[in-house]
């Protein structure tokens, strides 16, 4: 499973920022999310929503094993087995392995918790099966 | 504090002094947020007779509890200082993302005091606060500015700006952030301008903390999910505001030049479908919306894009200048944001200079030689650049704002000044909807609707009925509406949506940790009412009954076309209505609160 997000209907409320953040941290932080909502304005006038497409890319390169699978298939980050090292950073072709240092001193990612779909109105968000390539 | 920033933050712009205090707890218990500590500071710490555009009036912009967390359009952000359009009391609300950022970086209000010998801007990131020289982008329009702030600052900051207007203290000057979304109303931009900050930035990397984690996100949750369920919410995204354009035509309150009729003949191309069709191109949502009402429009024909055109902006600009094109009225909305004006009170001004024109009160040589005839968009888009310049003859006169430009004209012109307190009314034509004509009549900033849509009301038990009931429901809205103003929500999703307003009080409670019901909550709202009362009280010697006067034309002039053609308000009915209002509100026969209804508010102490 992964996360699909259809850009061109978002109208970056962040709702599902906040959502994440209290999923991921316990915490009233859009800072701490893991999607990115770009705006692009004045012009063209257009939201981007970036999400984790569960590639594995990040898993990979984590020297110490702290990117694993949860049951829903996600990748997710075993905080207590970070050690902020930020290889999983450059790693990721969406941009959406974060490591902020000052706001946590873990990385995160998303973890299919399916929160953000929820609080979204325009239906911009969706879990669906990971297409072959 | 649970559910808030925890601090207040003064900028001295005279002397540069910065200084962070914890928001009080006996002030959130009184007045809870947003428009209730604006209130509260506006009364207590800006002197008697203030010049409203020297250094001894402040400009407080404030967040609520509920703002910037997971409830649905958790993103009002309330702007209050003394307006120097009304010289009263003025607050103006604006949605988008600033209230939330406000609160990430441990804030609840930023007052703004002082003034600045040279052009600043502010930059608050979390803790690190500086004033930093504007001189480079004093002049430039506001869309402009936001655009320049966020490069050069970065994505994540907030900016709030002003125009040109702001700079040159037109006295309807608003406030931008977002691209396009405004604290319009009253002259708070004006405020800013006088005190020469062009702008502010805030980002905010601070969690908030709430009282019971797990409560309140179990009531956040139920409320999105009311939301999303609710059946009103797929036309209200689709359309926003204009879903109202056509409604408001059938039933005779959409302003028509100057407020000569509710209904334009012209207006279909209008309508809110014609509008989508043509030129949105995105929705755009306030903070944590789930039902976004923002739309983001393209004009072609212009080669320019605007956040809107709302419907207040469609009825003042459009109808009410006699303009019946999707993208001109767009594109008049984009001049008025980049220059910095109010669309209401500048489409409501220009209206009031066309009538004088076509009535031949205004000739070509007042003019500057603009043929002022409704439906002229060239001169239309010329005038807002002259206003916000107050460029000519023309632009300085229009740049007073109606009451002061007819009082000036005089002529019989101050008949159609459409305008209750110096305020111009904003898009709901009241020839024959008491109830919404009492709304405008006492609402406390002036002819502004957001206080209380009563419209909906008038339908509902007939329109020119005049009762106690319906004079009550009107002060029932001005203490519900205003609320959400209070907790930096948007009141929308309860009134477009019908989501129970019962739902807020448990995520309320478990934000807070304070058990509030509505009652008591109303009787916060009726507080803050009184407060800004006593505020007009103070600062106008002559305050009273005549202040609460509507415009003559709705009780004199009957539409000649139109749904309401031959419909009017009568005078007595007017005059019976603010009895039974003061009567209700516990106020004196002139409209000042009694004693007694000061002592069970708990303001008794405010008056000597
Ligand atoms: S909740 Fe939906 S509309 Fe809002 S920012 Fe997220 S993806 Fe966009
Ligand atoms: S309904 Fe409109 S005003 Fe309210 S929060 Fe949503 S976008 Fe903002």
């Amino acid at each position: 499973m992964r996360l699909y997000a259809d850009s061109a209907r978002c109208s970056g409320c962040r709702a599902c920022l906040v959502a994440c953040s209290l999923n991921l941290f316990q915490e009233n932080n859009p800072k701490k999310a893991a999607l990115t909502i770009l705006p692009h304005f004045p012009a063209p006038g257009v939201y981007e929503v970036k999400v984790c497409t569960q590639c594995g890319e990040c898993a990979a390169v984590c020297p110490t094993n702290a990117i694993k699978q949860n049951a829903r298939g996600a990748y997710y980050v075993e905080f207590a087995e970070c050690t902020l090292c930020e290889a999983c950073v450059p790693a990721c072709p969406e941009n959406v392995m974060f490591v902020r240092a000052g706001l946590a001193d873990v990385a995160w990612k998303c973890d299919l918790c399916g929160d953000c779909i929820a609080v979204c109105g325009t239906n911009v968000l969706r879990l669906g099966e990971i297409a072959a390539a | 504090m649970n559910g808030y920033g925890g601090n207040i933050l003064r900028v001295n712009l005279s002397t540069g002094k910065i200084t962070k205090t914890p928001t009080p707890v006996e002030l959130a218990r009184d007045y809870i947020g947003g428009r209730g500590f604006g209130a509260y500071f506006l009364f207590n710490e800006v002197p008697a007779g203030a010049d409203p555009l020297g250094p001894e009036n402040k400009l407080i912009v404030s967040s609520g509890p509920l703002a910037g967390l997971m409830i649905p359009g958790a993103g009002k952000c309330d702007f209050t200082c003394k307006s120097p359009l009304t010289g009263g009391y003025a607050s103006a609300s604006v949605g988008g993302l600033l209230t939330a950022e406000i609160k990430y970086a441990g804030l609840d209000s930023i007052i703004l005091e002082g003034a600045s010998a040279k052009p600043v801007y502010l930059v608050i990131d979390d803790d690190h606060i500086q004033l930093r020289d504007a001189s480079a982008l004093w002049g430039k329009g506001s869309i402009t500015v936001e655009k320049i702030l966020k490069d050069e600052l970065g994505e994540e900051f907030q900016i709030a700006c002003i125009g040109p207007a702001g700079e040159n203290g037109v006295p309807y000057a608003h406030i931008n952030h977002d691209y396009g979304r405004q604290a319009g109303r009253g002259g708070v931009g004006t405020v800013m301008g006088a005190k020469k900050l062009k702008a502010f930035a805030i980002r905010g990397t601070r969690a908030i903390p709430v009282a019971d984690l797990d409560a309140y996100r179990q009531a956040g949750m139920a409320l999105y999910k009311a939301c999303k369920d609710s059946e009103g919410l797929g036309p209200w995204q689709n359309l926003g505001t204009t879903m109202v354009v056509s409604w408001c035509d059938e039933i005779g309150a959409l302003p028509t030049r100057n407020f000569a009729a509710g209904s334009f003949a012209e207006g279909k191309t209008l309508y809110g479908p014609v509008i989508r069709e043509q030129i949105v191109i995105t929705d755009k949502g306030c903070f944590g919306c789930p039902s976004p009402c923002g739309k983001y429009s393209r004009m072609k024909r212009y080669g320019t894009r605007v956040e809107g055109p709302e419907y207040e902006t469609i009825g003042m600009v459009g109808s009410n200048l006699g303009i019946a094109d999707a993208q001109d009225v767009a594109q008049i909305n984009f001049l008025c944001d980049e220059w910095g004006v109010d669309t209401i009170s500048a489409g409501s001004t220009i209206a009031w200079a066309m009538e004088c024109y076509e009535k031949g009160i205004l000739t070509p040589a007042d003019t500057d030689g603009l043929e002022l005839k409704f439906g002229n968009v060239p001169a239309v888009f010329t005038l807002i650049e002259k206003i916000a310049k107050r460029e000519g003859n023309l632009g300085a006169l229009l740049a007073e704002g109606t009451k002061r430009a007819a009082q000036k004209i005089g002529k019989g012109s101050e008949q159609f000044a459409i305008q209750v307190k110096g305020m111009e009314q904003s898009a709901y034509a009241t020839h024959n909807a008491t109830a919404m004509l009492l709304a405008y009549m006492t609402a406390d900033v002036g002819a502004h609707h957001n206080r209380a849509w009563a419209i909906t009301y008038d339908l509902q038990v007939g329109r020119e009925l005049v009762g106690a009931d319906k004079v009550a429901r009107v002060i029932w809205l001005q203490h519900v509406r205003p609320m959400f103003d209070t907790l930096g929500a948007c009141r929308l999703q309860w009134v477009e949506l019908n989501i129970d307003l019962e739902m807020y009080i448990p995520a309320l409670e478990a934000i807070t940790g304070v058990k509030r019901s509505w009652q008591d909550l109303e009787l916060v709202s009726e507080r803050i009412w009184n407060l800004t009362r006593l505020y007009w009280a103070r600062e106008h010697k002559d305050f009273g009954r005549a202040w609460d006067m509507p415009s003559p034309r709705f009780y004199t002039e009957p539409p000649k076309t139109g749904t309401t053609a031959g419909q009017i308000t009568k005078l007595e009915d007017v005059e019976r209505m603010l009895d039974m209002y003061y009567a209700q509100r516990g106020w004196d026969a002139n409209g000042l609160p009694k004693p007694e209804t000061l002592e069970r508010l708990g303001l008794a102490n405010l008056v000597a």
